[in-house]
């Protein structure tokens, strides 16, 4: 893969995760201004999302939309006051996207697990 | 300073220098190139600055003004001089060669760089080509093409000023007209010189560029139509 068309695709991946997220973003804040009318507690959390199939892609989704995302906004970021160049940028952004993999899905798998 | 003079002040030196106050006069319908010519020729002789048909037409005069880039000799003093004073400077984004004058080498290198030149399919024994002015193409092509090369845009760009080797809003928009011109032939090639690093992709729609055009083009939007090229052209494998 050229240079160019791997920038370019990675680009396009950024935007198209951007419209994931801001959809379960959305989701994210409803269920939040929904849950706590009369407070909110960690039982009724796990109780609703603990075990739960549609909740556990719900928040996988959401989780690699996010590490898809936001490292190449990073990567630009250290790019334009930086002056790492192209290769180091490129590791850097695979290192920040697995590490928001790790811990959104320790997070994820880990509420799942309460409830199962 | 009095209303019939005004104080401006302008940069002298290179990248160091200093600030040279001068008291001008103020006269109807003044431009800023009219304040920068006064004081050369009554002033101060050795103030260096560039400029050439005075009427908006070579793009070679601008400088920035109270903090602005402008094309100077069709900028009224009266629309920027708001605190009664003027401050010139040269552009920002590009070395300055002595007091007002900056070195535009690498704005039109960039252009070079881009591949924003005529790339021609037939020779001048072919006939002309029919292009329809309401064809959609040919009409994105109109709305970008009256470029004056004057680098107001880029010199408004933070995009410029972070990151290096940004090819600019001016390269862009300009391969931005030629990717619409049906009777070019340099498309592909075109459209690998502006994705990547440093290409249309690195813009981030801050739209400075279109706040400033002198001639109130849109960059920002033909960078948006060449990022959806790019982004068709990385999917197909043609880039
Ligand atoms: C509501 C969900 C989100 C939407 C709709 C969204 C949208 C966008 C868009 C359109 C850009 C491109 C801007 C540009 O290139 O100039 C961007 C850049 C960026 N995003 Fe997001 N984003 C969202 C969530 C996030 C999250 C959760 C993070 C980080 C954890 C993040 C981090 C970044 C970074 C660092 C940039 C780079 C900034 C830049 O290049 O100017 N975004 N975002
Ligand atoms: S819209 Fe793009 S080209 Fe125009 S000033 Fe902003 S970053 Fe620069
Ligand atoms: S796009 Fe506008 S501001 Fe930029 S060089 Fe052309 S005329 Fe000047
Ligand atoms: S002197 Fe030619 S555009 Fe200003």
């Amino acid at each position: 893969m050229t240079p160019e068309r791997a920038e370019t695709l990675e680009w396009l991946m950024q935007r198209v995760s951007a419209m994931v997220l801001a959809v379960c973003v959305i989701v994210h804040l409803a269920v939040i201004v929904i849950a706590v009318q009369g407070g909110v507690t960690s039982k009724e959390i796990v109780a609703r999302v603990g075990g739960s199939v549609p909740w556990l892609a719900f928040y996988s989704v959401f989780v690699i939309a996010v590490a898809l995302h936001a490292p190449t906004g990073l990567r630009n970021i250290l790019r334009e006051y930086t002056s790492l160049g192209r290769r180091a940028t490129h590791w850097i952004m695979a290192a920040v996207c697995v590490l928001i993999l790790v811990m959104g899905f320790r997070a994820v798998v880990g509420l799942y697990g309460l409830g199962a | 300073m009095s209303k019939d003079s005004l104080t401006v002040e302008i940069w002298r030196g290179r990248e160091e220098g200093r600030f040279d106050t001068f008291e001008v006069p103020r006269m109807a319908s003044q431009t800023v190139l009219d304040i920068v010519t006064y004081v050369q020729r009554n002033l101060d002789p050795g103030l260096s600055y560039r400029f050439a048909c005075r009427v908006g037409v070579c793009g070679s005069c601008a400088m920035t003004v109270n903090g602005k880039p402008r094309w100077t000799c069709r900028t009224h003093v009266d629309k920027v001089a708001d605190e009664g004073t003027l401050r010139i400077q040269p552009l920002k984004n590009m070395p300055v060669i002595r007091d007002l004058a900056v070195d535009m080498t690498e704005f039109f290198e960039k252009w070079t760089k881009a591949k924003a030149h005529f790339v021609p399919t037939t020779t001048r024994h072919d006939d002309f080509a029919q292009v329809s002015p309401s064809d959609p193409k040919r009409k994105e092509a109109t709305a970008g093409i009256e470029c004056i090369n004057c680098g107001v845009c880029y010199s408004a760009c933070d995009t410029v000023a972070w990151l290096g080797d940004y090819l600019g809003p001016a390269a862009l928009n300009r391969a931005w007209t030629l990717h619409n011109d049906v009777r070019d032939g340099g498309q592909s090639d075109r459209i690998k010189a502006i994705a990547g690093t440093g290409g249309c992709q690195a813009c981030h729609s801050h739209q400075s560029c279109f706040e400033l055009c002198p001639k109130h083009l849109n960059p920002t939007a033909s960078i948006a139509g060449l990022k959806r090229a790019t982004a068709k052209a990385a999917l197909k494998g043609e880039i």
